[in-house]
């Protein structure tokens, strides 16, 4: 299979995913996938530091939150329209991301671990934080209104919300195989495997480093505003720490170091928890753990190395 | 609006025996999730994460209908009740409540916990105009039946709360200097408007003290000072346990000996009391609403002998001593009393026109006395309170049931 045909694949692969779900789906099932897209954009952030950058950071569930009220903040406070508070999320969460990505140069492995976990357990206290309240809306959090259709499409606001999503997804998506394809990318995967002979070959370490956590961050920060656009509400019991350890669970189960392990992790996060209640309503958490320690055993490498392996297998059988 | 007819269709066409022509496709009765031989209820409630001790809420409901159909139903039909987790998680909720109403097509809500994630599908619910109701959460917001005419609470609220002290206090100290401690936010504010909305203008007379603060704050010690230096003699604490116990204590090691009122969610002996040390505590005063499962007064009421063989048939293994479970039957009568009432039609316009028309009736499990009561312009069913006073051990309820 050539690379045009690979190509040509994706598209018809994105064509479907926009098209079909419009026919078949319901409205609960478009929210469903639409959060599915939003939570893709967030694990592949969350890869982009860990999977590619090796560096382990708890605390992606901070930036999902960071970007979910700055979309919230503008559409209540400032009637942005939603669509422009993207790039604004985009924006801030890039540069919070490229903040932290500081003490990212000094600390290292179990370290830097601990602190973006401190980030956190932190950052919903901060939402209720008296001096921002009247921004955050403290506890009670902010409501949001679901935008139509524009141009006086014939779709409702869930086909329009995910027609939307799904389109911020895909370039977002391309945006990150090129980033990991480039020197960039490079020379992050370098860091990672070999921190020393990489900056022997003249990769600048500090800023390598600190780059993966803005771009990171960056990603992360627009899955939240779309997750937050679709969901109509923040407020800080959405983003506690189970946030970034779910993020980081779709990072694992997906496939660490890997651009569409960043979508089957999501698919993974938004509906196994429902599967698992539905096995039991007494312990689904005892369910959901058993599955994960399931997939690790029988997919260690996360299910797009599983799914890569596979389609390696069909290849070869087919042309020997 | 196409949606909506369209649901309706298929709620009629999923009620099979009702003859299609003689209903016209533009009555008002919207018919969903209710069959010849069933009622579809849904209920969300955290059963995973910080908050599953409630989850013991949703064990109980599902037993309580399992009594309900064991007993032939209502009105012919068996109920079915599905109930999902959230995790105490607002935008879970939201995903939640979208399957229940859209996927399972449940005819409405019943009873989903939790102020945050109750906001979040508040609009939701009554954009679709989906009965939302009883919910187990104390805020004030729900009795809203202007803006929010399909969303109906059930305890009495923070704010309910804080005008039946303001009665006491205005009844007991007429010449009251007060002092009022408060959290800032919406569930502290409830008690400030509370006994604003008692003491009208004269508030800031009575009041010459009013503090506030931060759920995030190490401790409240000198709030206590300043509101012991106003020489107040009657103090009004809404709080949560934590900072109760902290008031408790500090009043008590500057010698300040006020009449000391205090939220009933910081009445937990566990988490306020024994922190704060019970002689400390001597004569705080809180409210009830619901006889406590382990109040000797009650331990051979007829309601304590239904309840407990309740949970002996159908919750063997729960604990007795769990409120949580009192709450739950008592809310769960209430909306068995209403499903009776609807008659024959289980409309969402009819559920929520019988939720809002329930004449005072008492519940199992409420003090005696008290009685759960709504309107078309009430949607605050429980409005009454029975103050206890903290002596030695215990609580020990004193007076009679006050309304707001």
């Amino acid at each position: 299979m050539t690379q045009t045909n690979s190509r040509i694949l994706l598209v018809l692969f994105v064509a479907a995913a926009a098209v079909v779900p419009l026919l078949f789906a319901t409205g609960y099932q478009l929210f469903q996938l639409t959060l599915v897209v939003a939570y893709a954009l967030s694990v592949l952030g969350k890869n982009l530091v860990t999977g590619y950058g090796g560096q382990v950071s708890l605390g992606q569930g901070a930036f999902y939150a960071v970007g979910a009220y700055t979309a919230a903040i503008l559409m209540e406070h400032f009637n942005v329209p939603y669509w422009a508070t993207l790039p604004v999320a985009a924006i801030t969460t890039g540069i919070v991301g490229l903040a932290l990505g500081l003490p990212a140069l000094r600390l290292g492995g179990l370290y830097l671990a601990l602190v973006t976990f401190a980030l956190a357990v932190a950052v919903p206290q901060l939402l209720k934080y008296k001096l921002f309240e009247d921004w955050t809306g403290g506890v009670q959090g902010i409501v949001l209104m679901k935008p139509d259709a524009p141009f006086g499409l014939p779709l409702d606001n869930d086909q329009w919300l995910y027609l939307f999503t799904l389109a911020v997804g895909v370039v977002l998506f391309i945006a990150a195989t090129n980033l990991v394809r480039s020197r960039v990318g490079l020379a992050l995967m370098a860091i990672r495997d070999q921190p020393l002979a990489a900056e022997a070959m003249g990769v600048e370490l500090s800023r390598y480093k600190t780059l993966t956590f803005g771009f990171g961050a960056l990603f992360t920060g627009v899955g939240g505003a779309l997750g937050a656009i679709a969901v109509g509400f923040v407020s800080p019991d959405s983003f506690s720490i189970a946030l970034s350890l779910t993020l980081f669970v779709g990072m694992v189960i997906g496939g660490a170091a890997s651009i569409s392990g960043a979508v089957y992790g999501a698919l993974f996060i938004v509906f196994m928890p429902n599967f698992a209640e539905q096995i039991s309503k007494a312990v689904p958490g005892a369910i959901f753990g058993v599955i994960l320690i399931l997939f690790m055993f029988f997919a260690p490498g996360g299910i797009a190395s599983v799914l890569a392996t596979q389609l390696r297998r069909l290849r070869a059988a087919r042309t020997g | 609006m196409k949606r909506r007819t369209l649901l309706a269709g298929l709620g009629l066409a999923g009620a099979g025996g009702l003859a299609m022509p003689a209903i016209r496709p533009a009555s008002a009765a919207t018919l969903v999730g209710v069959t010849k031989t069933e009622i579809k209820i849904g209920h969300i409630v955290p059963y995973s994460g910080n908050a599953s001790s409630y989850g013991v809420g949703g064990r109980s409901h599902s037993a309580f209908f399992k009594r309900v159909n064991d007993m032939g139903g209502v009105a012919g039909r068996r109920i079915n009740f599905i109930s999902l987790d959230d995790g105490y998680n607002p935008a879970k909720t939201v995903e939640q409540a979208r399957r229940l109403v859209e996927q399972e097509q449940v005819a409405f809500l019943f009873n989903p916990l939790g102020t945050p994630t109750n906001t979040a599908i508040h609009r939701y619910m009554n954009q679709r105009k989906v009965p939302h109701l009883f919910l187990a959460t104390s805020a004030d917001k729900w009795g809203d039946y202007k803006a929010f005419p399909w969303t109906i609470g059930y305890a009495p609220s923070y704010r309910t709360e804080a005008q039946i002290y303001g009665k006491y206090i205005k009844e007991q100290r007429p010449n009251a200097k007060a002092a009022l401690i408060y959290q800032n936010d919406d569930f502290g504010k409830d008690y400030l408007h509370g006994l604003q909305d008692v003491y009208g203008k004269d508030f800031d007379k009575v009041f010459t003290k009013v503090v506030t603060y931060e759920a995030s704050d190490a401790t409240v010690d000198s709030q206590v000072v300043t509101m012991k230096d106003s020489g107040a003699d009657v103090l009004v604490t809404g709080a949560i346990p934590k900072f109760s116990a902290q008031v408790i204590r500090k009043a008590f090691d500057i010698g300040w000996k006020p009449l000391h009122i205090m939220s009933n969610v910081s009445a937990s002996i566990a988490s306020t009391i024994t922190p704060a040390g019970p002689e400390k505590a001597e004569g705080v005063i809180t409210s009830q609403y619901l006889t406590d499962p382990t109040d000797p007064d009650f331990k051979d009421s007829a309601d304590m002998k239904e309840w407990r063989e309740f949970m002996a048939k159908y919750l063997p293994d729960g604990d007795v001593t769990d409120a949580n479970y009192v709450y739950a039957y008592s809310v769960a009568t209430l909306m068995h009393i209403v499903l009776k009432q609807c008659g024959d039609d289980f409309s969402r316009e009819n559920v929520m026109k019988q939720a809002s028309n329930i004449k005072p009736v008492a519940l199992p499990l409420l003090l005696p006395g008290m009685t759960a009561a709504t309107t078309p312009t009430d949607f605050r069913p429980l409005k009454q309170l029975q103050l206890a006073r903290w002596k030695t051990n215990t609580w020990e309820r004193f007076g009679n049931i006050i309304g707001a």
